[in-house]
């Protein structure tokens, strides 16, 4: 019996042809029901706000919201401050600085987590990066952990002066935002 | 199945013109009253209706909850207290539900070791066991998007916490969590929006689940039940009708376990949950000690046993993955426990390794409970990764009886089955 040759056909062309455009077509009808999730204009519009920091004394601390989260902003006592510059970066957990304003690949020192000039202030998104809870050690009867930073009480993360994790299960230092100084007592978050 | 004719003759007019068109009764009757059921299930196989009744239950409450619940972020809350003090039997409602789902898991945990006791995951029944799992892992996405409705503190913590377990993929590609995480939220925190699309997938996969129940059932009378001696049903005497014997053991069953949900239900409905979700979602306030509802406790042991983060992620979702492989790492050929001498003290191990990481998932992490979560994680897998393979070869399993029938009659004093188990 003869074997018909397996030479493509057009038959097989335009299956396979149909067959692209349902796969394209598919995808292209699933998306907005994928991106439809995503956080909406009315949300990212949410982008900046201004902080009066004037009332805060030294050592005290206050957290505000900004894009629903929770942002840390302490006033650093020149102990905290010196016990922060002290850190050998390259033994850090995570030996990068995690600043938004700064590129990904810059360490970890303190200057490189606070604003040059305004050292004795420390902004940074208070949440854990482990899985999300609040670390405690804003207020003065907090419990602030191995290094007197920051504590989460959740899984036990320990964050040092300058947000650093030590300690616990996180795997990041606290994540800095994109903020200035638009003067001695406004800051601009966002 | 062959053994078995059914007996349904449609008898009225109506039923008869039905059954040429429609033939549901005839289904029902084969399936649900004439169906060969072993004549020696314990109650322990009471189970699988206790399941589909309170599938059925939640739904109800759940339907006439959604009919008082306003699913936003200002709302939520309150809501469900006036669903407890305003609404005309709402207090019964929300209890039910609320009971209801701790019920609907503790009566899944009894089905799901039954099944590792008496071997039932084994040939031909895997795509039945691998379907149980998946119904499994929907209800507990189901239970956790539900527990986010009233928003209180526990309920916003535990979504912000499980959530952020996709930012694990952080350290794989780096963003790729956040993006996913970001995705979920609708936002770039636990909000609102997070709420009202929890609350539309919670309404959405109690269905999932009931069509997901109903091939359960497809496999499930294709090849017929396990039994307590792990062995099939072969002759007529083998098995009894399902109607009356099975469903009257199962009302047995059922109405046991209904005492208990309604002890629960009447004077302890707030026992099984957490007095911190009685205090409004807090964005700013983290309480002080998270924990996740008593069905999930083993779970959150694992994942807080293993100090890295994506690791423990990995852990966590694998200890319910691996029951998709049990039917082929139990290398035994012999499915029930009883005739298993030494897997058999190994399955109570198992059962013990369960309670005690429930234990320590409610403890704070810290110091020796950390240590025992370590301990107890390591035997969880171990059970299925080497217990289960290496018994197939090391164990000498008991002689197993002829057939289920001589299994409750016994041999006569000849040392001869039953009369009715030679027969086919």
């Amino acid at each position: 019996m003869a074997i018909d040759a397996e030479e493509p056909a057009r038959r097989d062309f335009l299956i396979l042809a149909a067959n692209a455009f349902v796969a394209v077509g598919g995808a292209v009808t699933l998306w907005p029901f994928i991106d439809q999730m995503n956080p909406d204009a009315g949300t990212q519009a949410l982008s900046s706000i201004e902080v009066d920091i004037a009332p805060i004394k030294v050592g005290q601390a206050i957290t505000v919201l900004w894009r629903g989260k929770p942002v840390f902003i302490r006033h650093r006592t020149p102990e905290e401050i010196e016990e922060a510059k002290a850190v050998d970066v390259t033994k850090l957990r995570d030996e990068y600085a995690r600043n938004e304003a700064l590129p990904s690949s810059d360490l970890a020192t303190d200057l490189n987590r606070t604003k040059a000039g305004h050292e004795n202030w420390i902004i940074m998104v208070g949440i854990c990066t482990h899985l999300g809870c609040i670390p405690k050690g804003q207020s003065l009867g907090d419990k602030k952990g191995d290094y007197d930073g920051w504590f989460c009480p959740c899984h036990g993360s320990h964050y040092d002066t300058a947000g650093r994790i030590r300690k616990g299960p996180a795997p990041r230092n606290l994540e800095v935002p994109v903020y200035e100084f638009i003067s001695d007592t406004k800051v601009k978050i966002g | 199945m062959a053994l078995h004719e059914s007996s349904y003759e449609p008898k009225s007019g109506f039923s008869k013109w039905m059954d040429e068109r429609l033939p549901i009764g005839r289904l029902m009757h084969t399936q649900f009253i004439d169906f060969p059921t072993p004549r020696n299930l314990n109650y322990l196989w009471t189970f699988g209706g206790i399941l589909t009744f309170f599938l059925m239950a939640q739904i109800v409450t759940g339907v006439v909850l959604a009919m008082h619940y306003q699913p936003s972020a200002a709302d939520a809350f309150d809501s469900i207290e006036a669903i407890r003090r305003d609404v005309n039997y709402g207090w019964l409602m929300r209890n039910l539900h609320a009971v209801g789902a701790s019920m609907f898991f503790l009566a899944a945990y009894i089905h799901i070791f039954r099944g590792l006791y008496y071997g039932s995951y084994k040939a031909p029944r895997e795509v039945l066991w691998i379907i149980g799992v998946l119904i499994f892992v929907v209800m507990m996405a189901t239970a956790f998007m539900g527990y986010s409705l009233p928003w209180g503190q526990m309920s916003f913590w535990a979504v912000t916490v499980i959530t952020n377990l996709f930012s694990s993929l952080d350290s794989i590609v780096n963003g790729l969590g956040t993006t996913i995480v970001q995705w979920l939220w609708g936002g770039y925190s636990v909000s609102g929006a997070t709420l009202n699309r929890f609350y539309s997938l919670h309404y959405l996969l109690p269905f999932v689940i009931a069509g997901l129940v109903g091939l359960h059932l497809w496999a499930l009378h294709l090849v017929g039940q396990n039994s307590p001696t792990g062995l099939d049903v072969k002759t007529k005497s083998d098995a009894v009708p399902m109607h009356p014997y099975a469903t009257s053991k199962d009302a047995v069953g059922m109405f046991a376990f209904l005492i208990l949900f309604a002890w629960f239900t009447f004077f302890l409905p707030d026992y099984l949950g957490h007095a911190d979700n009685y205090v409004p979602a807090n964005p700013l306030v983290t309480p002080p000690h998270i924990v996740p509802e008593w069905y999930f406790l083993p779970y959150y042991a694992i994942l807080r046993a293993i100090p890295s983060k994506l690791f423990g992620v990995i852990a966590m979702f694998s200890s319910i993955g691996i029951l998709l492989f049990v039917p082929w790492l139990d290398r035994s050929r012999v499915r029930s426990a009883k005739y298993r001498p030494i897997y058999k003290w190994f399955f109570w191990l198992f059962a013990f390794t369960c309670v005690a990481l429930g234990f320590l998932g409610s403890k704070p992490p810290e110091g020796a409970y950390v240590l025992w979560a370590r301990v107890f994680t390591a035997y969880y897998f171990a059970h299925f990764l080497i217990v289960m393979p290496l018994l197939g070869w090391l164990e000498t399993p008991r002689k197993l009886p002829g057939s289920i029938t001589e299994a409750v009659l016994g041999r006569d004093e000849a040392g001869r089955a039953p009369a009715a188990a030679t027969k086919v």
